[in-house]
């Protein structure tokens, strides 16, 4: 039987986060609505038109140091509220590096998840407790929108760009998964859950194939790896850099300059614009040369997978050495330092401020 | 001659000019009018039908809302008709329902003037509305459109199967009929004021018309290349949009949004103007604060066209745009709490009467605070970012948008009504009205906040995932039909004041500005028998001027003998 809820469940970290903000949001709103509504009533009543015996003499129109205090306190607490809340989503718009990858392929009207073991979900997403996740999406027609109240995070899935979505979830259960974005006819059957396991039944769940949909035998890397193969790219594209192309080894991280002068820096969308429009972002010092290979979405991410693999920084490699490690979860200094083909920190840290600038803004 | 035998002499002659209704009856003089208020009242009658339609399009989405697996429509008819309802009470209905009947009612007596500066521009802006609005009628009927009044591209461009281009048409006709209109208001502000009309005597409400002009005449013609873009990329294939033809679709969002939010303005900042001059009536006392608030409607115009990134929070907008976009979005925040607060002190020492127009600006004021307050939800990065697409953003829009556009039309509508139709309505069913119509804005919305947070979508046909979700729809729904009622009522008697009322005096509320001082009880077509020369400020106030006519002498069918 239904029961009246007036707040959504906290199915994560943040959400617990968030809702101290709301809350004290919600106060003041309250705060704010009562004193201007107890002010106008008082008033109202005071000076109405049948009571005479009230002191009307000496009106006044204006007076400054009323002005300034109505303007100065709110815009004080109006900041005060624009920073906690701007610092907060930070959080939320920044991914753990120990994170597991997921990956998302929106469409008209289905989510379509792929885990990095190979495992696919449609519109159900089954993940363990406590460990974060980056969902890494992108959309095959409109724009949708992938949201789970409960873990109060929301982003678009975009057509021709990868957005992210983070949390780490706290509670075991089943959660809500909408699509926010109007993306036509079907839009709001465009949902599912998100179920919350405990990790050893996560593993077990793992280990029996996942649900009724059918587990892919290859991981993503694996499957990646393939379609490298089998679609020549490893002609071109090889351990060492050639005369027609760059290796693809360490990209993940690395600033690159391109013919045209501008700066990027190796990431899933980089390497998504250079798979199918690669007359986009033609390195410096290359040719022109590497035709246009119409993958799907779904297909493009498994090898962002694997090329990221090769920069070792592939979920399942992260997972690995997360296995391995001792103790709480790792930032990024320490999967930089385990991981001496890809020198991500270093790399970073060498460049100007702006390119900084620029990777976090492409990462965001 | 004695002084007092020659005024007697002008006022018969006056008895006998005709007012601006009486002067013609014929279909054909209304048609072609070149009348301010003429065209107002033809805007009024257009306007009204258009809220008809909207109304009628979200009683079917609120009914459909009920059950979680929705009533009888299928998802294409309910997605056709949430998107009729938000185009045609945004582009139809609230966009021009203040600035085009009362502003352009209003504007030429408020400043003594015989008219606005471009007449026939002013007709010619009430046909660009009226064509605009036969391709909306147009696409209606022939099959609607599936995109939501935002128009996202590449559903709009690419994948929607409806009326898009006909929409769009509608739309951006309408959009040029805005810019003429504002063209004409800032022409007739700068420079037919009345002699000694200086810019800080002026009304409230020809300062918020000014602003409200110089929005429209800045964003418009930005959303008519947007919309023009999205009909160019949908017909001929041309790539602007879409990533599948090398197009970009966030680039939609910045454009749509760079009018879309200053739009809000054009719909709120004319309501505020409306407010300050039913306050400072009621109260009888001169607007407290007139600099800050006059400089305020400036103010929003000018931050608001910063702040449209605030509806991308999370469409791929980067953390720094997004964190600039958030702080200018609280800052837009406060020439509206100054407003509020200077209306509030206008009542400190007021002689208050609270009739019909004062209990609905007092209705304004309490549903604006709320709206403007859930506002910040909307404009903190962190909340927003749960809250976005959900019906929480759904409920603070309608507060600031129905609760504050609303409220303050009836609001001017129940004030000039007897300037503009020479006619009082029955004071009582005013205050009733207003009542019914302020409970059920509550019960229809304030549901809709929780629901929200709970993480309901917007625009969602059904909601079999989360059944929990049903009680706050049918409370919703509820509300809508307490909503509905009390709309009727207004229409109601107001449509019969127009036989049954009283008959208006010159000035029945004793108001202080020359539409109700210099003008007849109904205007004649050239408003004012001589330019007024004006000597004293704005709402000139004082707790001895006679009060408002007394509510029984306003009831239907009660002759008045005409003064």
């Amino acid at each position: 039987m239904k029961e009246l809820k007036f707040a959504p469940v906290q199915g994560s970290e943040y959400a617990a986060q968030h809702d101290a903000l709301f809350y004290l949001i919600t106060a003041l709103t309250v705060f704010f609505t009562l004193l201007v509504g107890v002010m106008i009533l008082y008033l109202l009543i005071k000076y109405r038109a049948s009571n005479k015996n009230v002191d009307r003499s000496n009106r006044i129109h204006h007076h400054l140091g009323l002005e300034l205090t109505w303007t100065i306190i709110p815009t004080i607490l109006g900041l005060g509220v624009f920073f906690w809340g701007m610092l907060l989503y930070k959080d939320s718009r920044t991914s753990d590096d120990n994170a597991s990858d997921i990956y998302v392929v929106g469409k008209q009207w289905m989510w379509h998840f792929q885990h990095p073991n190979g495992l696919r979900e449609n519109n159900e997403l089954h993940i363990p407790l406590g460990r974060p996740v980056k969902i890494t999406m992108i959309s095959q027609d409109v724009i949708h929108a992938l949201y789970i109240p409960q873990f109060r995070v929301q982003f678009h899935t975009i057509p021709g760009r990868y957005t992210t979505v983070n949390f780490t979830p706290n509670a075991v259960g089943k959660f809500n998964l909408f699509c926010t974005m109007h993306c036509g006819a079907q839009h709001s059957e465009m949902g599912g859950y998100v179920y919350v396991m405990q990790p050893d039944e996560y593993d077990k769940w793992l280990a029996n194939g996942g649900n009724r949909f059918t587990k892919k035998a290859d991981t993503m890397v694996e499957s990646g790896r393939k379609l490298f193969v089998e679609n020549g790219c490893v002609n071109c594209h090889q351990e060492k850099d050639t005369y027609r192309a760059p290796s693809l080894k360490g990209l993940i991280g690395k600033i690159r300059r391109m013919n045209d002068g501008r700066v990027l820096v190796g990431n899933e969308s980089y390497i998504r614009e250079s798979i199918l429009m690669p007359y986009n972002n033609v390195l410096e010092g290359y040719e022109n040369v590497m035709p246009v290979y119409p993958f799907t979405e779904e297909e493009v991410t498994q090898l962002v997978e694997y090329i990221k693999s090769l920069s070792g920084v592939s979920s399942e490699q992260r997972d690995a050495r997360a296995a391995s490690a001792v103790g709480p979860a790792k930032r990024r200094d320490d999967v930089a330092k385990q991981n001496n083909d890809a020198n991500i920190t270093k790399q970073v840290e060498a460049t100007s401020a702006e390119e900084i600038h620029s990777e976090v803004t492409s990462e965001l | 001659m004695s002084n007092v035998v020659e005024k007697k002499n002008q006022k018969d002659s006056h008895m006998e000019e005709k007012n601006y209704i009486t002067t013609d009856y014929t279909l054909k003089s209304w048609f072609i009018t070149k009348d301010h208020k003429r065209i107002a009242m033809l805007y009024l009658v257009t306007v009204l039908i258009f809220f008809f339609v909207g109304s009628v399009a979200a009683g079917f989405v609120r009914f459909e809302l009920t059950s979680p697996n929705g009533q009888f429509l299928e998802s294409e008819t309910y997605n056709r008709m949430f998107t009729a309802h938000g185009v045609v009470m945004i582009f139809f209905f609230l966009l021009v329902a203040i600035p085009a009947v009362l502003g352009n009612f209003l504007l030429p007596l408020m400043i003594g003037a015989r008219d606005l500066a471009f007449p026939k521009l002013n007709l010619l802006s009430y046909y660009l509305f009226l064509g605009g609005a036969l391709f909306g009628v147009t696409a209606l009927v022939t099959g609607g459109v599936d995109t939501g009044w935002t128009f996202y591209t590449p559903l709009s461009s690419m994948y929607s199967n409806s009326q898009v281009v006909l929409t769009l048409t509608g739309a951006f006709i309408a959009g040029f009929s805005s810019i003429s209109t504002a063209v004409n208001f800032i022409v007739t502000i700068h420079k037919m004021r009345a002699p000694g009309l200086t810019w800080f005597r002026l009304p409230l409400f020809v300062w918020a018309h000014y602003a409200t002009s110089v929005i429209i005449l800045l964003g418009t013609p930005v959303v008519a290349i947007t919309l023009a873009l999205v009909a160019v990329e949908r017909l001929l294939h041309i790539g602007v949009f879409s990533p599948e033809y090398g197009g970009d679709p966030v680039l939609f969002q910045h454009m749509f949004w760079f009018y879309s939010h200053p739009a809000v303005y054009i719909m709120i900042l004319p309501a505020m103007g409306v407010i300050n001059e039913v306050i400072a009536c009621f109260s009888r006392n001169r607007i407290f604060g007139y600099k800050f608030i006059a400089a305020s409607s400036l103010a929003i115009a000018a931050l608001g066209f910063l702040v449209w990134g605030h509806h991308m929070f999370v469409s791929s907008e980067s953390y720094y745009q997004a964190a600039f976009f958030s702080l200018m979005s609280f800052l837009v925040a406060i020439p509206s709490a100054i407003k509020v607060f200077n209306w509030s002190a206008t009542l400190y020492k007021g002689m208050i009467y609270v009739t019909t127009p004062m209990a609905y600006a007092i209705g304004f004021l309490g549903l604006f605070v709320i709206g403007g307050l859930t506002g910040l939800y909307c404009s903190c990065l962190a909340t927003d970012e749960h809250l976005t697409g959900t019906y929480f953003i759904v409920a603070h829009f309608h507060y600031v948008m129905v609760g504050g556009t609303i409220m303050a039309f009836l609001a001017g509508i129940h004030f000039w009504w007897p300037k503009m139709t020479g006619r009082l309505y029955p004071e009582s069913w005013g205050k009733i009205g207003m009542l019914i119509i302020f409970s059920g804005f509550h019960m229809t919305f304030m549901p809709q906040f929780i629901v929200g947070f709970l993480g309901m979508p917007r625009r969602y046909h059904y909601y079999y995932f989360a059944p929990e979700f049903q009680i706050y729809h049918v409370l919703s729904t509820a509300g809508a039909g307490v909503l509905a009622i009390g709309f009727m009522i207004p229409v109601v008697y107001l449509i019969l004041s127009l036989k049954h009322g009283a008959k208006a005096p010159q000035n029945p509320w004793n108001a202080k500005g020359l539409e109700w001082e210099k003008v007849d009880a109904v205007p004649t077509t050239h408003n004012f028998h001589e330019i007024p020369v004006v000597n004293e400020p704005a709402y000139n106030y004082s707790i001895d001027d006679e009060p408002p006519i007394e509510a029984e002498k306003t009831r239907l069918g009660v002759v008045r003998e005409s003064n």
